[in-house]
């Protein structure tokens, strides 16, 4: 069977769980990115702090992608401010750009993430913008130079589930990059819906940090993602309109 | 006075960015620095020299989503 890859920029993933690092301890993100089996991992960059707590970046198991976000961007230009000063840290290209001034519903800015999408791609950036699945949005996206588009599921860190279902189904069918359905979405059963219908990969990190058990979790999430992409590559089968259909024959019963 | 990350800091002018982020106890392969508004590269931390009217940003990453 040819291998089943995910190609985001030029660079071959197996795995289509991208997790997130917020709101956990630093130190069970080895455990939750091998439970994950997780080969990119979102981070933040703030104001660094001087002494004291160990650095994030010391945590992460070593060939893991990192995936800068700029969160804290209210517009384009504070997201390339930020993308820019991620790179020079000097731990590869990839960025999520997430422009975000709305501080209730943390729904992205879509017209300033094209304008931020389109600089950075400029500049070499590997961009996977964070955007409200919108067909228009995510054409545009496409064209000033995104290598994905990662459509929210429901607002972040509402562990809601699919509300935008069936405009990333649209995304899904019209958008020739990977569609990563990132952010709301809260549980496996959630995860596999999303890779059933031919999402590339998920994004999850509050459905992990908030878990009861949090290494666990971020394993249930493999299955579920692994599964969902092996039932879409099988082909579902198909569903009636009504009636049944026997699934044992109709022939050779006892009484005839 | 120097401003970094939005505290004026007596002790910064004259010295190095190096010199600064060791004796702050920045560990500096893990920041990146902006100054007035510019990214000052890895390699120029040696050779750029803090003055009292730099405003600095020194940042790093956290957990984030």
């Amino acid at each position: 069977m040819k291998q089943d890859k995910l190609v985001i920029g030029g660079h071959e993933f197996e795995s289509r769980f991208i997790l997130g690092s917020g709101k956990y301890n630093v130190e069970l993100i080895d455990a939750a990115v091998k439970h994950a089996g997780a080969q990119m991992i979102t981070l933040a960059l703030r104001r660094a702090n001087s002494e004291g707590e160990g650095n994030i970046l010391d945590y992460i198991p070593e060939g893991v992608t990192l995936l800068p976000n700029t969160s804290g961007a209210r517009n384009a230009e504070e997201a390339v401010r930020i993308a820019r000063l991620a790179r020079e840290i000097g731990c590869g290209d990839f960025v999520k750009v997430e422009v975000i001034r709305d501080s209730k519903y943390l729904l992205p800015d879509n017209s300033e993430t094209i304008k931020a999408t389109e600089i950075l791609a400029k500049e070499g950036f590997i961009v996977m913008p964070y955007m409200y699945p919108d067909l228009n949005v995510a054409r545009d996206l496409v064209n000033v130079g995104a290598s994905a588009v990662m459509p929210l599921a429901a607002p972040i860190g509402s562990n809601k589930g699919l509300v935008t279902k069936e405009f990333i189904k649209i995304l899904i069918e019209e958008i020739d990059l990977p569609v990563i359905v990132d952010a709301g979405i809260g549980r496996p059963s959630q995860a596999c819906e999303v890779m059933e219908m031919g999402a590339a990969a998920v994004m999850a990190n509050t459905a992990i940090a908030t878990a009861g058990d949090i290494v666990a979790m971020a394993g249930a999430f493999k299955s579920a993602i692994e599964a969902g992409r092996s039932a879409y590559l099988s082909g579902l089968g198909r569903v009636l309109s009504s009636g049944s259909a026997a699934s044992s024959p109709l022939t050779g019963f006892l009484q005839e | 006075m120097a401003k970094i990350n939005g505290e004026e800091v007596t002790n910064a002018a004259g010295k190095t960015i190096m010199e600064y982020l060791t004796e702050a106890g920045y560990d500096s392969r893990r920041v990146a620095i902006e100054r007035n508004g510019s990214i000052i590269p890895k390699k120029s931390y040696e050779e750029v020299i803090i003055t009292e009217a730099d405003t600095i940003e020194i940042v790093s990453f956290v957990g984030g989503g």
